[in-house]
C-alpha cells in the first residue's frame, strides 16, 4: 500500500499564469491526521499562491513547534523555510524581513506557539509591522503533545477526556487589532471559499496581516463538548458576507446590488470586495471591529471573515527605513562609507 | 463500419450526444444526452437523425423565446443522488469489462497475472470468454480503446495480449472444468455450424445436462477460427485444445454433415441454435471478371483451401482488394505463399481502413505496400485470355458534415499482377433454411433476430454469432452464445425469455487494518510494452509460424502492473463525512469536488475540473450536513484509494466490485445468491 500521492494529474487542470498547475505548489505528503483542519489550510494557501501566480522561490515559510508548525513542509516545495524553535518563529520572521525585504513571508503557527509560549514574540512582531502573513491554525489545544488545553480554548469546552478547562481564552484577533495588525482576519479551515480570497488579501496587503483559522484537531479536539469541533464551528460561525479578491486590473465579478457591498483597496492596488451585511459594518474602524467581535463573542457567535484593515499602515522596513535591496545584495561601495567619511567619524570620537 | 458519430452504447442500448455550440452554452445550457431507445446500431442512426435536426428545432425556439424574453434558460432538475445497487453504475466505472462484449472481469484477472496465478486467471477468462488461447492472439479487443489508462497516461494497458499469458502460463486445467451431469435433462439441443457462438451455446448448456448436437460441414470444429484465421497468427494448437476441450464435455459432433434443410432436423430437437456465420464472400462484377475468373479468388474461401492445404502456392504477383482485416490476412498469407510482390488496394483514405490499427501495422511491417484511395475498374487480360494486371482509378475524399464521399479523380493507373485476392466483405447466406417454416427474414435476406434473446420468428430457432446480424468477430459470438444459451434454458423449462437472470455483483471492503488496503494501489508510470515478434525473414518464409511471441514472464508482470484496479471502486456513505476536504485535497486527479447540487450542466461546469468527458458519469451524494452534496467524476479516478486512506471517519471505503456478467455456467450462483 503506498500513501503518496501519485504524480499523475488531471490532463485538463487550469493553468495560471506562469503555466503552472496547483499540483506544482504541492509539497510532502502530510504526515498530520488524516482530517486534520491544518491540511486544508495548507490546500488554500496552495490556491491562493496558484491564483496570485506567485513564484515559489520568492515565497520564505516560516513556522515553530506544533502540528500546525509542521503544516510548510506540505506545501510550496520550491519556497525557502525555516522551522524555528517553539514560539521563536516571530523573531526569525522580523530578522529575515529587516535582511530581505523581496520574499513573501508565510508565517505559519499555532494557538500553543502563538497565545503561549510565543505571545511575547507574537505582540511585538504585530507591533513592529512586520511585512507577513501570520497564519495562526487554531483548534484549541496542544495537538502535537497529545491534545492539552490551550490558551485559546474556550472555557465551557472540556477536553477529550471530560476535564475542564479552568482559564478563560485569548480572543487574538482582538488582541492582534489592539496592538495595531493592520490586516485581521478569522476564518475557518472547511470554509474554502472564505478562506482562499481572505489569503490571497493577505499576501497582497502590506504589514502585518494575521489569519486566525479555526482548524479542527480531529484526534484531540473534535468531539461533543468542544467548541472547535467541525460539528460546532458550522453551527455557530457567522459568516461576514461573502469575500472576493479582485486582482489589479480585473472588474468585480459577483454583481451585489447598489450599495450591498465595500471595497478595499490593497497596496499593489488589487480590491478586496466584501458583501455587506445586516452589521453595517466598516472594516477599516478598529474601534467598530472590535465591538462587533466583543458583541458576538458574547452571543457565542463565531464570527468569520475580513474584521479589520488598514491600508494606509507602514510596514517594518519603512519605518526603520531600511535599504530596499536585500542586504545580501548590496555591493561594497554600498557597504563601506569610505575613508572621509570614516574621517569625519573619528573626529567625531575623539 | 456503420457510422457512430454522435453516438454511445449504455446498457445495449444507443443514446445521443447532444451538444450545444459553445458561444450559446452560457446563455442556454446543453442538453446532454438522449436515448435513441434502439439496441440496433442500423435503427439507431435514422434516430440519431431525427433527435438531432429535433433538438436544433427546439434549441431555435427556445433561443428566440430567450432573446426575446432576455431571459437565460437551463434545465431546473437538480441531479438525483447515485444509486449504486444498481449494478451498472460502478460496472461501467470499469472501462474496459463495459466495453467487452463478454464483460470479461480484466482487472481481476490481471491482478492474478501479477500474482502467478495463471490457471485462475485463465479460468476467469475462460468463464466469460471461453476461448483466453485463441482470443488472446486475435481478439477485436474493444476493452482496449476504452481502458482508462489511455485517459490517464498514453496507451491502453496490453489487455488482450495479458490474456494470452494466461493462456501460455496455465498447467492442466482440467480439474476446474465443470461437472457435466451423468443423468441428463432429457431435453436435445441441435447447433448448426461449429463456430465460436455454437460452440460457446454447446459450453454453457452441457453442464446443465442438455444433450447437444454440433452439425459441422467441415471436416473439423473450429469455424471461420480454424478455415481463415491463418496459423501465423493462431497456431493449431491453441485452437485445437480450447475448442476440443468443449466437444470433449460431452458435445456430440458431427463432422462433414452439411445441413441442406432445416426443416429435416427441426423436430429432433427441443431447440435448434443457428450459428452458420457469414460464410459469402462479396464478389467484384467489373470487365474482365469472367474470363479472369481463374486468377481471381474469394478472400475468405481461398484462406480455407489454404487452411485444409488444397491450396499450396500462388502466383509472384498478388493484388490484394479491400481494407479490412480479411484483406490484411491474405496479404501476409501471399507473402508466406511464395509471392513476392504484394500489393493492397482499398478506394478508401488509409485513415478510413476498417482494418484494426495493429492489424494494418503488422501488414505494413512486413513490407506490404498499401495504396488507398485506389478504386478497381478492370481486369486486364493478355493475349492468351490470363489475368495481366488490373485497371484502377484514383479517388479521393471530401468531407461535408462529417460525411465523406469519394470522388474518381480520372486518374488510371494500371498494376501487373498474377492472381488478385478479393477482400470486399461478407453477406450471410441460408439457401438451406425453407422459407415456409416460420423463419422471418428482411430485405436483405438476414433473419429477423431479437438483440436480447437471440430467438427468431420461430421460437425454437435462435441465430448467433455472425449468422445473425453478419460479420463481427469472435468474442461478439461469443457474448451471443452466453445470451442464447440462456434463452434456449429458458425456453426448455418454460420460463419467459426476457425473464432473464441478472448479472452477479458484490461490492466487498478492501480494508485490511490501518494503512492497510489489499490490492496494490501504486501507479506505475511505465509505458505500454510491446509484445516480441519472431525473426521477420524466418517469419516470412513458414506459413505456420507464430509472428507474436508473447509475453515472456517478465514483461507480462511488468504490463500487468499498468492496470489501474478500476474495480476498486470508491464507495461513498454522507452521513459519515465531516466535511474537512481530505479526499478532496489527496486526489491526485481532482476527481472529488464539495458543492451545492444543481442541473447536470451545471454541475458539471462548476466542479475542480470541468467534466467534459459526457461518457463517464458522475457519482452524486445525498445531502451533507453544510446542504452541499459530494460529486466525483469517475472520468479521470486512477482507483489509488488515498481519499478513503485520508478519509478519517471512513466515508469512503474502497470497495471491490465483483461484477459477472449472467450466463448459465453462474446459473446456480445467481440462484442462491438471489436467494441470499
Ligand atoms: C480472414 C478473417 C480473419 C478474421 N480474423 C479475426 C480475428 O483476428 N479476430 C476476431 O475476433 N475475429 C476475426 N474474424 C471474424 C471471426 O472469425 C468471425 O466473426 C467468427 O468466427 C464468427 O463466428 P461464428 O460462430 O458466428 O461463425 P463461423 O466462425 O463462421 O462458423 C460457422 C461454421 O458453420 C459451418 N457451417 C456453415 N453453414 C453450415 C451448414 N449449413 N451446415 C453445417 N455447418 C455449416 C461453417 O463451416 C463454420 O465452421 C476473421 C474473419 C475472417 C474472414
Ligand atoms: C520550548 C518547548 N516547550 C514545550 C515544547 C512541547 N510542545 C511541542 S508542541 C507544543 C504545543 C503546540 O501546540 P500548537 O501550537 O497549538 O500546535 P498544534 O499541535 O495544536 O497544531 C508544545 C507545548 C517544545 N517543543 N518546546
Ligand atoms: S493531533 Fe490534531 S492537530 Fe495534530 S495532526 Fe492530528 S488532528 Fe491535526
Ligand atoms: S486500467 Fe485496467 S481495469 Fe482500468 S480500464 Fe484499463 S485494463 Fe481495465
Ligand atoms: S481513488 Fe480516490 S483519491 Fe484516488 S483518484 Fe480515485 S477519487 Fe481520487
Ligand atoms: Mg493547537
Amino acid at each position: 500500500m503506498s500513501y503518496f500521492k501519485p504524480i499523475n494529474k488531471h490532463p485538463n487542470l487550469e493553468k495560471n499564469k506562469l503555466g503552472l498547475t496547483r499540483r506544482d505548489y504541492e509539497g510532502g505528503v502530510s504526515t498530520l491526521c488524516a482530517g486534520c483542519g491544518h491540511d486544508s489550510i495548507s490546500a488554500c494557501i496552495i490556491e491562493a499562491c496558484f491564483r496570485l501566480n506567485i513564484e515559489a522561490y520568492k515565497v520564505a515559510k516560516l513556522s515553530g513547534i506544533g502540528c500546525s508548525s509542521k503544516a510548510p513542509a506540505y506545501f510550496l516545495n520550491a519556497s525557502h523555510g525555516f522551522n524555528s524553535v517553539h514560539g521563536r518563529m516571530p523573531s526569525i520572521a522580523t530578522g529575515a524581513n529587516c535582511a530581505n525585504e523581496d520574499l513573501l513571508y508565510l508565517g505559519v503557527s499555532g494557538d500553543g506557539d502563538s497565545a503561549s509560549i510565543g505571545i511575547g514574540q507574537f505582540i511585538h512582531a504585530i507591533r513592529r509591522q512586520v511585512n507577513m502573513v501570520y497564519f495562526v491554525e487554531n483548534n484549541g489545544t496542544y495537538g502535537l503533545t497529545k491534545g492539552q488545553f490551550s490558551a485559546t480554548n474556550d472555557l465551557e469546552s472540556k477536553n477529550k477526556y471530560g476535564e475542564d478547562n479552568l482559564f478563560p481564552p485569548i480572543d487574538l484577533t482582538s488582541m492582534a487589532i489592539q496592538m495595531g495588525a493592520s490586516y485581521v482576519a478569522r476564518s475557518f479551515s472547511g470554509d474554502r471559499d472564505q478562506l482562499v480570497p481572505l489569503i490571497m488579501g493577505a499576501i497582497q496587503h502590506k504589514g502585518f496581516a494575521l489569519l486566525d483559522i479555526i482548524s479542527p484537531c480531529v484526534t484531540f479536539n473534535n468531539h461533543d463538548s468542544s467548541t472547535k469541533s467541525y460539528d460546532y464551528i458550522r453551527n455557530h460561525n457567522e459568516a461576514m458576507g461573502k469575500t472576493d479578491f479582485v486582482p489589479l486590473g480585473e472588474e468585480i465579478k459577483t454583481n451585489y446590488d447598489e450599495g450591498s457591498s465595500v471595497e478595499v483597496k490593497l497596496h499593489d492596488g488589487s480590491r478586496l470586495s466584501l458583501e455587506k451585511t445586516d452589521h453595517n459594518f466598516d472594516p477599516t474602524d478598529a474601534g467598530n471591529s472590535l465591538d462587533l467581535i466583543r458583541k458576538k463573542n458574547k452571543e457565542g457567535k463565531i464570527i468569520t471573515g475580513l474584521l479589520y484593515v488598514d491600508n494606509k499602515c507602514k510596514p517594518l522596513t519603512e519605518i526603520m527605513d531600511l535599504p530596499d535591496k536585500p542586504l545580501n545584495t548590496l555591493e561594497q561601495d554600498e557597504l563601506c562609507p569610505g575613508s572621509e567619511i570614516l574621517e569625519v567619524i573619528n573626529n567625531d570620537l575623539s | 463500419m456503420s457510422d457512430k458519430k454522435y453516438l454511445f452504447k449504455r446498457n445495449n442500448v444507443w443514446w445521443v450526444k447532444l451538444a450545444v455550440p459553445l458561444s450559446l452554452r452560457n446563455e442556454l445550457g446543453y442538453d446532454l444526452r438522449r436515448s435513441t431507445g434502439e439496441k440496433d446500431l442500423d435503427k439507431a442512426i435514422p434516430v440519431r437523425d431525427k433527435i438531432i435536426e429535433e433538438f436544433k428545432t427546439e434549441f431555435q425556439i427556445k433561443k428566440i423565446n430567450a432573446d426575446d424574453k432576455g431571459i437565460v434558460l437551463r434545465g431546473t432538475e437538480h441531479m438525483q443522488k447515485t444509486d449504486i445497487s444498481d449494478p451498472q453504475y460502478f460496472h461501467k466505472v470499469v472501462d474496459c469489462q463495459y466495453a467487452c462484449p463478454a464483460h470479461t472481469n480484466v482487472p481481476e484477472y490481471i491482478r492474478l497475472i501479477a500474482q502467478k496465478k495463471y490457471d485462475d486467471a485463465y479460468m476467469l477468462n475462460w468463464e466469460s470468454n471461453v476461448f483466453p488461447g485463441i482470443l488472446g492472439r486475435t481478439c477485436d479487443r474493444p476493452c482496449e480503446p476504452a481502458c482508462r489508462r489511455g485517459r490517464t497516461h498514453d496507451k491502453p494497458v496490453a489487455i488482450c495480449r495479458l490474456k494470452r499469458v494466461t493462456y501460455d502460463y496455465k498447467n492442466d486445467i482440467d480439474p476446474y472444468l465443470p461437472e457435466i451431469p451423468k443423468v441428463k435433462n432429457g431435453k436435445k439441443i441441435g447447433l448448426i455450424g461449429a463456430g465460436p457462438a455454437s460452440l460457446t451455446v454447446a459450453r454453457d448448456l452441457l453442464p446443465l445436462g442438455y444433450e447437444v448436437t454440433i452439425f459441422e460441414k467441415d471436416n473439423k470444429p473450429g469455424g471461420l477460427m480454424r478455415t481463415n484465421i491463418p496459423s501465423f497468427r493462431l497456431p493449431a494448437e491453441v485452437l485445437d485444445e480450447e475448442v476440443y476441450r468443449i466437444i470433449k464435455m460431452g458435445a456430440d459432433l458431427k463432422t462433414n454433415s452439411y445441413i441442406d434443410s432445416l426443416e429435416n432436423i427441426i423436430d429432433s430437437f427441443d431447440a435448434v441454435f443457428v450459428g452458420t456465420g457469414a460464410p459469402k464472400g462479396k464478389d467484384l462484377e467489373i470487365t474482365g471478371r469472367k474470363e479472369a475468373s481463374e486468377n481471381i479468388h474469394i478472400g475468405i474461401d481461398w484462406l480455407t483451401s489454404i487452411a485444409f492445404e488444397h491450396t499450396k502456392s500462388i502466383g509472384k504477383k498478388v493484388i490484394v482488394i479491400g481494407g479490412g482485416n480479411t484483406a490484411m490476412d491474405c496479404c501476409r498469407t501471399a507473402i508466406r505463399l511464395g509471392a513476392d510482390d504484394v500489393k493492397v488496394t482499398v478506394r478508401s483514405p488509409k485513415s478510413d481502413m476498417k482494418a484494426s490499427d495493429w492489424e494494418l501495422e503488422e501488414a505494413i511491417d512486413e513490407g506490404i505496400p498499401i495504396l488507398d484511395n485506389t478504386s478497381p475498374k478492370e481486369f486486364l487480360l493478355d493475349d492468351k485470355g490470363k489475368l495481366k494486371g488490373m485497371k484502377f482509378e484514383k479517388m479521393e475524399a471530401q468531407y461535408t458534415d462529417g460525411k465523406r464521399k469519394l470522388i474518381p479523380t480520372g486518374e488510371e493507373i494500371i498494376i501487373e499482377c498474377d492472381d488478385v485476392l478479393l477482400a470486399i466483405g461478407q453477406d450471410n447466406a441460408f439457401p438451406w433454411i425453407e422459407k415456409n417454416i416460420g423463419i422471418d427474414f428482411n430485405e436483405w435476406d438476414c433473419p429477423i433476430v431479437d438483440k436480447t434473446t437471440m430467438q427468431s420468428s420461430h421460437p425454437k430457432v435462435f441465430f448467433g454469432g455472425d449468422a445473425a446480424w453478419g460479420p463481427e468477430n469472435i468474442i461478439w459470438a461469443v457474448a451471443h452464445g452466453h445470451q442464447a444459451a440462456i434463452s434456449i434454458d429458458n425456453f426448455c423449462s418454460e420460463i419467459d425469455l426476457f425473464d432473464r437472470p441478472p448479472p452477479l455483483t458484490n461490492l466487498v471492503s478492501q480494508k485490511m487494518g490501518i494503512h492497510e488496503w489489499s490490492y496494490d494501489n501504486d501507479i506505475s508510470q511505465e509505458v505500454r510494452l510491446e509484445v516480441p515478434h519472431a525473426d521477420l525473414k524466418q517469419a516470412l518464409n513458414d506459413l505456420k509460424m507464430e509472428v507474436e511471441l508473447g509475453f515472456d514472464e517478465k514483461l507480462a508482470l511488468d504490463e500487468a502492473q499498468r492496470c489501474l484496479n478500476c474495480d476498486m471502486q470508491t464507495v461513498f456513505q454522507e452521513k459519515l463525512c465531516i466535511e474537512c476536504d481530505a479526499c478532496v485535497d489527496i486526489c491526485p486527479t481532482d476527481c472529488i469536488t464539495f458543492t451545492t447540487n444543481d442541473t447536470e450542466e451545471k454541475v458539471r461546469e462548476k466542479l475542480r475540473v470541468p467534466a467534459l468527458n459526457l461518457d463517464q458519469d458522475l457519482y452524486v451524494s445525498g445531502k451533507l450536513v453544510t446542504g452541499r452534496v459530494m460529486i466525483k467524476d469517475e472520468d479521470m479516478c486512477v482507483h489509488c484509494g488515498l481519499c478513503a486512506e485520508r478519509c478519517p471517519t471512513g466515508a469512503w471505503d474502497i470497495q471491490k466490485n465483483n461484477y459477472i456478467e449472467a450466463h448459465n455456467l453462474n446459473k446456480d450462483k445467481v440462484k442462491t445468491k438471489e436467494v441470499a
